[in-house]
């Protein structure tokens, strides 16, 4: 039943006195299916948390397991058809001289899919933009429309878990519904599980079952969606962050 | 008492498919009071602010029937006259001090120049009250602030120095566009109880852009709400939640709420006629 387990994982940057450690000590599992928020500040550690599973943090110490299989300090092929991020800014994680076309292309061609054509266009149709918008670049689409394509680009492996880092908080109030409503769906047709990052709780609270409150790269308290609407927070910190929040 | 008139607003940007319209006829005043304009990105929001300072560059046009101060005219004023007015009648703190900071200026050399700008004091006394304003911003330790640089600093301290050094000169008008939105919820309030506390002690005007319509109910006195460069309503904030217009009750209802949990958000159906219609004023 458990999608994603994170047992005792640090993460932390540079050494001697100039070491920092961005996590310390983190736990939590999340279940096939399930949605899972990672909540704090700025400089908390979440998104630390997310770099640290795709393995683009340099130094990490605990285990990382997916589905069952501890993940190496080098990550297999298998580990990135299974696992995929979607980033915080959409102006900044799509290549400007690439094409849609291109950036779907290339990512079904390096995970081993010959019928490129096909998957492209089933792609676009998933994410709600449709086949007009193959062959345009990312300054010719709006904010929206870009984490469209990111989101297209997380699913072409055919992922069972999506990483989402901040996936609205570059966009508009109206903007963000249309992007939140289309992960619910994607969630619901691909049974896919998600760890999502934000800073903002009633995004959480709309999203996810669960989630972790961290503080100085520390899980301060994990609590399910209930105890967050009913404000029943135990920490000192948690009841502090959903004061400001509302 | 009116401190600032604008009528008749337009702000267009000649481009190859002809001219855009990025304001489009605004009418407003300020009295004393904080009022927000909100919208969503492209809304002309920050065009309004920056027009008033007349901060809009060539090609850029900026036309209306008139920009009054205290009864004077913006718009007959010649550029060496207008740097009179921006910082010491009307000030305008930017949303991201990471660019709006020099990167190799001291915090302290920046905020003295502002103060000596429009000030003829001797630079120690202008670092005296450097020290005093930065304090009014609750930043603690002043005296090592003053000798660090942008990068030192965190969003939310580099925001506060902002605040401190667009209100040094003591400006009427205090112009904040997106003041908050890059900070952690924690630190935003403070930065707004800093804000709110200097506009209400000094009588200042604040206009307050924004994208956040909960933040704006509880933090302003009236909301303008701004869609494709006209103003569509004119609200009370405290009556905010009970906007008339389906466009602000679109955005409204857009927004996910811990209090009322579903399974699918409302998306805002976006009707042409809204762009159509004129500009409502938002004059007292």
């Amino acid at each position: 039943m458990t999608m994603l387990n994170i047992e005792n994982l640090s993460v932390w940057f540079g050494g001697g006195r100039d070491r920092v450690d961005a996590v310390r000590s983190a736990n939590f599992h999340v279940n096939r299916g399930a949605s899972f928020g990672l909540v704090g500040e700025s400089g908390s550690g979440k998104s630390t948390i997310l770099r640290a599973i795709m393995g683009l943090v340099p130094n990490w110490s605990g285990t990382i397991s997916v589905d069952a299989t501890p993940v190496g300090k080098k990550r297999e092929k298998t580990f990135y058809k299974a696992v995929q991020m979607v980033f915080q800014d959409p102006y900044a994680s799509l290549h400007p001289r690439h094409s849609v076309d291109q950036v779907l292309g290339e990512t079904l061609y390096l995970h081993g899919f010959r019928d490129i054509d096909a998957r492209v266009v089933k792609l676009l149709d998933d994410v709600g933009l449709g086949a007009k918008f193959r062959f345009r670049y990312p300054h010719q689409l709006s904010g929206g429309q870009r984490q469209r394509v990111a989101i297209a680009r997380a699913l072409a492996p055919e992922p069972s878990i999506l990483l989402l880092d901040e996936p609205t908080s570059a966009l508009d109030v109206s903007i963000q519904a249309e992007i939140l409503n289309l992960l619910t769906d994607l969630r619901s047709e691909h049974g896919l599980t998600y760890v999502m990052v934000s800073h903002d709780l009633s995004v959480v609270g709309h999203m996810c079952e669960s989630l972790a409150v961290m503080k100085d790269g520390e899980i301060v308290e994990i609590m399910d969606v209930e105890t967050l609407r009913n404000a029943q927070a135990q920490h000192a910190y948690s009841k502090k962050l959903l004061a400001a929040s509302i | 008492m009116t401190l600032l008139d604008v009528e008749n607003l337009w702000v267009q940007f000649p481009s190859r498919q002809g001219v855009f319209d990025a304001v489009r006829g605004v009418s407003f005043t300020l009295g004393r009071e904080r009022l927000a304009i909100v919208g969503e990105s492209g809304s002309g929001k920050s065009m309004t602010g920056r027009a008033i300072l007349r901060l809009i560059r060539p090609p850029g046009i900026v036309t209306a029937d008139q920009i009054s101060l205290d009864g004077i005219d913006l718009m007959k004023k010649s550029e060496r006259e207008m740097r009179d007015v921006r910082g010491q009648k009307i000030s305008m703190v930017m949303q991201d001090p990471k660019f709006s900071l020099n990167p190799v200026m001291t915090i302290g050399q920046q905020i003295i120049e502002a103060y000596r700008l429009h000030n003829k004091v001797s630079k120690s006394a202008a670092f005296d009250k450097a020290i005093e304003m930065l304090e009014a911003v609750s930043i603690r330790d002043p005296e090592r602030v003053m000798r660090a640089y942008p990068h030192e600093m965190s969003g939310g301290m580099g925001q506060r120095i902002m605040i401190a050094m667009m209100l040094i000169p003591n400006p009427e008008i205090l112009i904040a566009d997106e003041p908050t939105s890059a900070l952690d919820v924690s630190v935003q309030g403070q930065v707004l109880s800093i804000i709110d506390k200097l506009v209400t002690d000094r009588g200042m005007g604040l206009i307050f852009i924004s994208h956040d319509l909960n933040l704006v109910a509880d933090f302003c006195d009236r909301v303008l709400i701004m869609y494709l460069g006209r103003i569509v309503e004119v609200c009370d904030a405290k009556n905010l939640h009970n906007a008339k217009h389906p466009y602000t009750q679109g955005l409204l209802n857009s927004l996910p709420r811990l209090s009322e949990p579903r399974r699918k958000l409302d998306v805002l159906n976006r009707n042409p006629a809204w762009s159509e219609a004129p500009s409502v004023s938002g004059r007292v």
